[in-house]
């Protein structure tokens, strides 16, 4: 199996610059990306296996001796490639604020209450069949300093590997219906309605288990799909 | 069109979950108690290759530090090769993996001890010269950036595929200069976002 990793499925991506994210403004390349070739240094990436997390991994409510506040939640779902297939072994890392919106790192100052009983870090590696499934709590929406009034819809915070050092991801899930969304220049960084959505997770009935956890779904797309004998011809 | 899941920026708070162990404005002790996936120590017992150290800092538009960046390299042994599938050099039995992770301290600064990977093979069986991969991400990067760092003694750096498609006056910025520290060599290799000496990025 021969991946390719075509440039024109990063379309939907945010721009480099996107100056409602103040941040960007001087964090974003001014002079034109170079064009290169994908060779075998792109072509490849770390690869993790099982032996990369330990169990207990994948339960953010079950790292210290009590249970943290908040609405305890499942998060799943599969890793797939853009021909969706499912990207087995494959590490997924989360991180996120705890029930109140307050991230365990010293840099946030919000005044919101730190959580004894809650880091908000989490790994997980995915089954054969692209499968991941973590347990934690919702984490709450927090102001930030981008614009007057400015807070954060809430948000898991993801990181992903896949098959190559393309398909290296960084992103965040939020959560379905969050009244938050219009006003958050981050979310709206990628501009098109549909690619949006597709970082919004899905509630999940049918997986909630009763009288214990709430449940969302979440599938992530990576890079790469199988080549064509088109792209044979370009080589 | 595809429908993958669009990039989103790593924040400011990434640390305590991606590099627990790394340069994060972190208290105690500037380190966090998560076990940390991958560090900025590359080396592994059984690698074989010269042990050298990659270091510098990560600047923005006005040439500030950014204080809270990530940065991942990745690289083959000092044989050129990959571990990955993909790459179908026989590989020997060590544990070197080629890839580390590096949070910048509160002056910018990043640093990675590793193996100097060996030459690698090329577009149209042409061989690359020996480089390392940089994928950087940061609180205001939306999406993360691509770069490559080449080492100043190699002489394959003219001849190399991918640097002689960058124009001729900003190749500067892919190229890390050695510094003898006691025995240790030390690549010195700053990134510079926007701006004055812009470093090249790569779209791919």
């Amino acid at each position: 199996m021969a991946l390719v990793f075509p440039k024109e499925s990063l379309g939907a991506f945010p721009k480099h610059l996107s100056p409602d994210y103040r941040s960007t403004v001087k964090r974003s390349p001014s002079k034109p990306l170079i064009i290169v070739p994908h060779t075998l240094s792109e072509l490849t990436g770390p690869v993790y296996g099982h032996n990369a997390v330990q169990e207990g991994d994948a339960d953010l409510t079950k790292q210290h001796k009590g249970e943290p506040l908040g609405e305890r939640i499942i998060v799943h779902g599969h890793v797939l490639d853009e021909d969706k297939r499912p990207i087995p072994d494959t590490l997924v890392e989360i991180w996120q604020a705890n029930a109140c919106g307050r991230y365990v790192h010293n840099v946030d100052q919000h005044p919101a209450p730190l959580d004894p009983n809650f880091t908000g870090a989490g790994r997980v590696v995915t089954d054969k069949k692209g499968y991941y499934r973590f347990i934690t709590v919702k984490p709450g929406a927090y102001p930030w300093g981008n614009h007057h009034n400015a807070w954060r819809p809430n948000h898991i915070h993801f990181s992903v590997f896949g098959h190559s050092f393309l398909s290296r991801l960084v992103t965040q899930m939020y959560f379905p219906g969050d009244p938050l969304f219009p006003f958050d220049p981050i979310f709206n960084s990628v501009t098109d309605e549909k690619a949006r959505q597709r970082m919004v997770s899905s509630f999940d009935l049918e997986n909630t288990i009763p009288d214990w956890a709430l449940c969302f779904r979440f599938d992530i797309v990576l890079r790469g799909r199988e080549a064509t004998p088109q792209d044979t011809d370009k080589h | 069109m595809s429908d993958i899941t669009p990039s989103q920026t790593v924040g400011p708070f990434f640390a305590y979950g991606l590099a627990p162990h790394s340069r994060c404005d972190w208290k105690p002790s500037d380190t966090y108690d998560w076990k940390e996936t991958a560090g900025a120590n590359l080396v592994t017992p059984d690698a074989s290759g010269t042990k050298v150290r990659i270091e510098g800092r990560v600047l923005d538009g006005d040439g500030m530090p950014i204080n809270d960046a990530m940065l991942e390299i990745w690289q083959a042994d000092a044989q050129g090769r990959y571990a990955h599938p993909r790459d179908s050099q026989t590989r020997p039995n060590t544990k070197f993996m080629g890839f580390g992770r590096s949070a910048t301290d509160k002056n910018g600064v990043y640093s990675f001890d590793t193996i100097k990977p060996g030459p690698v093979p090329g577009p149209n069986g042409k061989a690359q010269a020996p480089h390392i991969v940089f994928c950087i991400f940061s609180r205001g990067m939306l999406r993360q950036i691509y770069t490559r760092l080449y080492f100043a003694d190699e002489a394959a750096n003219n001849s190399d595929p991918i640097l002689t498609l960058v124009p001729q006056d900003r190749r500067g910025t892919l190229i890390a200069h050695k510094d003898m520290r006691g025995d240790l060599a030390v690549y010195r290799f700053d990134i510079r976002v926007q701006g004055d000496g812009e470093t090249v990025f790569f779209d791919v």
